[in-house]
């Protein structure tokens, strides 16, 4: 017994000692190809969507390259020191949520952004990781029973409420309620009791048609023409109907790379942001449609087995966090665009285009990361 | 140490357990969303993919028509009487110019546009999509168009483009033949979706309006692909239409023209292939510019148009009603003869005048011409021996044989709306309640009264006088170079009237107007082109009283619109019949006077038009000129 835990120990002394070369090695390179694959299938679309790669898929490229270098740095950096700046990363996210509210610019009566020099930062994809650590690092020492205790529960829940209520203040329906439900799943995996989720939930159903009731106009409309698209061809429903059609025209083969109608046509809306899958489905059929989701079922799939890998719990409810936040971008993106839920502006990671969602993706990875090459970093006892 | 360890290595392990049972559950539970989201894509793509291409295609299609060239209406001799002209045009594509009100602005120091063109202009690029061009004006001239080529880089938007639009050489003097065009109304929408395209024009009059099927031909069609603004992307597929076909008409240009350049307003004149029934000329005096109904007519020309008491818009060739007076005669005479109520040589005195119960008939002569038979009745157009011949036959058998001879019947002329003209009968007048008086059928001998005939009609029964078959005037040769309708002599059935009868009727004729005492005497032909017969007539547009008449009456002291019309009709040459002439000049006084002088002008032209007699439009066969001649005599 005290053997093995002396070899854990000499385990445990000989990570933290460890040089660069070595956290490098235990980077899992097998993923990084994972991302490599899934941002060149963003390649070939944005190359497709902007009939050459000018006009999306070399900025796509060479984001990615950036991202890499990103995500690379922050993946050595030790886990603890990331535990213990996730406050600071957590107010910073918070306080840029303020700003944004503040001096931001609006698009589309929805996204709300600030511009970094040629970069437009949107907040609120950079809280939802920020959020991730905040709550890692809260529930990462707290045992069965702490978290049992309702007071213990208070801080984390104002911790979620604010940058949610921030975000739907924007206003962001669709991040609002994906920020809330990556906290959601943290809570969750912490071991906060399910009688508290049901209670919740039901405190939301009932909230609901009351909450319709303050909704935007744009918003009320993205929910009638989700239940019955046909209703406004022209109008709010044209996104949906449009993208159906593409997506279901590309067949089980597709129509071939550079070939798809819809989408060159310009039927197709944003096709090199939000509607990336559309197009994909498109041109390479079923068959494309579900390579694509498979390889980013697998980034989940990693995400999950880092979490079980780890052997803190900071890594484990960041790894978790971090997984269903990529899960959520993807279900959201994919169920958008087949006309399953309400469209909701949500970028697919790595493949959109888009400068802000690549760094934030990225920077998320990193962490991801970080947290597996330290998956043995030892954090002192659990306190209590 | 060792029982903290152990505590903490106890909660580490609880909280481990309790991680990886929850951490699972929302892992599988995201994976089966995931398998929806696969679920999802199958549904769409393969099971109702077959669908959603059906409406992808649906999207990216769209079929545009191409109107056909319209068909041309050529004359005899082939020259285009009714042709397509390329219309330049500046169009403004709003997309390819930063300032539509700066380019326009330009455009107007160039080719100056007026306030309500620039209102329409702006008002449809509004309204359009912004690579949709829109027509800055039409019919550019020569210099306009150099102007705005010169200019193009101040222009940026102005692009030049040629479509066609119907043009008409020899506007007015074919006008009332040709007919015109004009945009497509509600009642023209034959389900042909030809017409729906903007630009198209149809056939409202004359031969555009009878032929307007062969003139219109099929449109065409290519399939477009579009983007989702319904910009063309590339043409997929096309099909040519059928261009519109030629249409050749009888009517020879240059005979028309000399011929209107003879006659004043009120004044028609048809002159007849007298074998084939061919029209080679239909003048009819004041006309209108063709051209005008193609731009749209504007509200103060129609106006001037109907309002102007000569009625240029109407052919009066066709469409005039006029009573025929003594160029009836010869219907008359027929029908006695006929009737064998008198024969050729029964002579009636004629003392000035015909007496019925106290009414006096007058004789134009109001001395009289003594004793005449039929020959020399014709010749002085003597009333006396008509009205009895007249009261002897009785109108039915006059009005039947009218009949025969094309007056007052439907005689199928390929211009739509044409009058088929009255010729009265004792039924008819008993149709509208009033008796049939035996003074009726005197006054109907000299072809006045409730007749209402036609210049065509009238040349219609010159040209069966002069042939003695029931020859029908038509106007079309061929359809897309196809001969239509026979056209040869012997193509016509005989009226079935004595060779007899028909020859001292022309002889009759032949003396107006080459026998000394004949009422034409002074429009003989000039020696070497061939020899004319005639028959004069003059019409009472008002009835003249006997007090009037006591008083000196003279017609040419009435104001214009009371003196009487003049007529002529005749036929050349007298001893083989190639031509047949009707000549009407309203208010001319007499006929001898104002009629038989054009219409010997008239044949003159066309015996230099034609030095060999006019060929008619028939395919294979023998040719006309040795075939079913009428015989000559004399």
């Amino acid at each position: 017994m005290s053997g093995t835990a002396r070899f854990e120990r000499r385990l445990l002394t000989r990570d933290r000692g460890d040089g660069l070369l070595e956290k490098l090695w235990r980077i899992p390179w097998l993923f990084v190809l994972l991302l490599s694959a899934v941002a060149a299938v963003g390649y070939v679309a944005l190359y497709s969507a902007g009939n050459g790669p000018e006009a999306y898929a070399a900025k796509h490229a060479l984001r990615f390259g950036f991202g890499l270098v990103l995500m690379l740095s922050i993946a050595v950096v030790d886990i603890r020191v990331v535990a213990r700046l996730a406050w600071v990363g957590y107010a910073l996210g918070v306080g840029l949520l303020v700003l944004v509210l503040l001096h931001g610019n609006v698009g589309k009566g929805a996204q709300r952004w600030i511009d970094i020099g040629p970069l437009q930062l949107q907040p609120s994809e950079l809280m939802k990781i920020m959020l991730a650590l905040g709550l890692a690092a809260w529930f990462r020492r707290a045992s069965w029973e702490r978290v049992g205790n309702l007071f213990f529960l208070v801080p984390p829940a104002i911790m979620v409420l604010i940058p949610v209520g921030l975000i739907l203040k924007q206003p962001n329906l669709g991040t609002g309620l994906i920020t809330a439900m990556i906290g959601g799943a943290i809570f969750f995996a912490a071991g906060v009791r399910l009688w508290k989720f049901a209670l919740i939930l039901a405190a939301v159903g009932t909230a609901a048609p009351i909450a319709y009731d303050h909704l935007r106009d744009y918003q009320k409309a993205r929910i009638t023409t989700f239940l019955d698209p046909e209703s406004d061809p022209l109008g709010a429903g044209y996104n949906i109907i449009q993208s159906k059609i593409a997506l279901g025209s590309g067949g089980i083969w597709g129509k071939g790379f550079l070939q798809g109608t819809q989408g060159h046509l310009n039927f197709l809306p944003e096709k090199q942001t939000d509607f990336i899958f559309t197009m994909i489905a498109e041109e390479f059929g079923l068959v494309g449609a579900l390579g694509t989701l498979g390889l980013l079922c697998l980034v989940v799939l990693f995400c999950y087995l880092v979490a079980f890998r780890c052997r803190h719990q900071f890594g484990r409810l960041l790894a978790v966090g971090l997984g269903t936040n990529v899960f959520l971008y993807v279900f959201v993106n994919i169920a958008m665009v087949t006309g399953s839920i309400p469209v909701g502006g949500v970028p697919l990671p790595l493949i959109s285009h888009g400068g802000s969602a690549m760094l934030t993706t990225m920077l998320g990875f990193g962490l991801l990361l970080s947290v597996h090459v330290h998956r043995d970093a030892e954090f002192g006892p659990a306190q209590e | 140490m060792s029982s903290l360890g152990k505590g903490v290595r106890r909660e580490e392990a609880e909280r481990r357990g309790v991680f990886t049972r929850r951490a699972l559950a929302l892992g599988i539970g995201q994976l089966a969303l995931f398998g929806f989201l696969g679920s999802r894509l199958y549904r769409l793509q393969s099971e109702e993919g077959e669908r959603y291409r059906t409406l992808a295609e649906e999207n990216r299609l769209s079929a545009r028509l191409l109107p056909p060239p319209r068909g041309q209406v050529l004359d005899r001799n082939g020259r285009v009487i009714a042709g397509n002209r390329l219309n330049w045009r500046a169009l403004l594509v709003a997309e390819q110019t930063q300032d539509v009100g700066a380019t326009l602005e330009t455009f107007s120091r160039i080719v100056p546009l007026l306030d309500h063109e620039r209102a329409r202009i702006e008002r449809e690029v509004r309204r359009r999509r912004r690579f949709v061009p829109v027509t800055v004006r039409d019919f550019l001239a020569w210099e306009e168009m150099a102007r705005i080529e010169v200019n193009a880089p101040d222009l940026p938007g102005i692009v030049i483009d040629v479509g066609t639009t119907r043009l008409y050489p020899e506007g007015e003097h074919l006008s009332h033949v040709v007919g015109y065009v004009a945009p497509p109304a509600e009642r023209d929408m034959d389900g042909d979706p030809l017409l729906e395209l903007p630009g198209i024009r149809v056939g409202r009059a004359g031969i555009e309006k009878h032929h307007e099927q062969p003139l219109r031909g099929r449109a065409g069609a290519v399939q477009l692909e579009v983007n989702a603004v319904g910009r063309v992307i590339r043409e997929l597929d096309r099909r040519e239409g059928l261009p519109g076909q030629d249409v050749q008409v009888s009517v020879d240009a240059e005979l028309q023209k000399a011929l209107r350049g003879r006659i004043e307003e009120g004044t028609s004149i048809v002159v007849l292939d007298a074998r084939s029934g061919e029209v080679l000329a239909m003048a009819s005096q004041p006309s209108f510019d063709p051209d005008v109904f193609n731009a749209g007519v504007s509200a103060a020309q129609w106006r001037e148009w109907t309002r102007n008491r000569a009625t240029p818009l109407i052919n009066k060739a066709t469409n005039g009603l006029y009573a025929p007076g003594s160029t009836f005669k010869m219907i008359v005479a027929l029908a006695g003869l006929e009737a064998k109520v008198v024969t050729p040589g029964d002579r009636v005195f004629c003392p000035g005048h015909l007496d019925l119960g106290d009414t006096r008939f007058h004789c134009w002569r109001k001395q009289g011409h003594g004793g005449l038979d039929m020959r020399n009745a014709i010749k002085h157009s003597c009333d006396v021996y008509f009205y009895e011949i007249a009261k002897r036959a009785g109108i039915d058998r006059i009005a039947a044989m009218a009949n025969r001879f094309g007056l007052g019947v439907d005689l199928e002329i390929e211009l739509p709306g044409t009058k088929r003209g009255l010729v009265p009968t004792r039924a008819w007048r008993q149709a509208q309640g009033k008796p049939w008086n035996l003074g009726d059928t005197i006054v109907h001998g000299i072809g006045q009264g409730f007749y209402q005939l036609t210049p065509l009609s009238l040349a219609t029964m010159a040209a069966r006088l002069a042939t003695g078959r029931a020859v029908q005037p038509h106007l079309t040769r061929s359809i897309g170079a196809r001969p239509v309708r026979g056209g040869r002599a012997e193509d016509w059935p005989s009226l079935g009237i004595p060779e007899r009868d028909l020859r001292l009727m022309r002889e009759g004729m032949w003396a107006v107007v080459n026998e000394p005492g004949g009422t034409a005497l002074g429009a003989r032909l000039p020696g070497g082109l061939g020899v004319m017969a005639g028959k004069t007539g003059s019409v009472q547009v008002r009835r003249v009283s006997r007090e009037q008449r006591e008083r000196g009456f003279k017609a040419e002291n009435q104001p214009r619109e009371w003196r009487p019309h003049a007529l002529f009709v005749a036929f050349a040459p007298y001893d083989n019949p190639l031509y047949a002439v009707s000549v009407v000049v309203e208010h001319g006084m007499s006929g001898s006077g104002a009629a038989a002088p054009l219409a010997r002008d008239a044949l003159i032209e066309v015996f230099n038009r034609f030095r060999t007699p006019p060929v008619p439009a028939v395919a294979p066969g023998p040719r006309v000129a040795q075939a079913g001649r009428p015989e000559a005599s004399r």
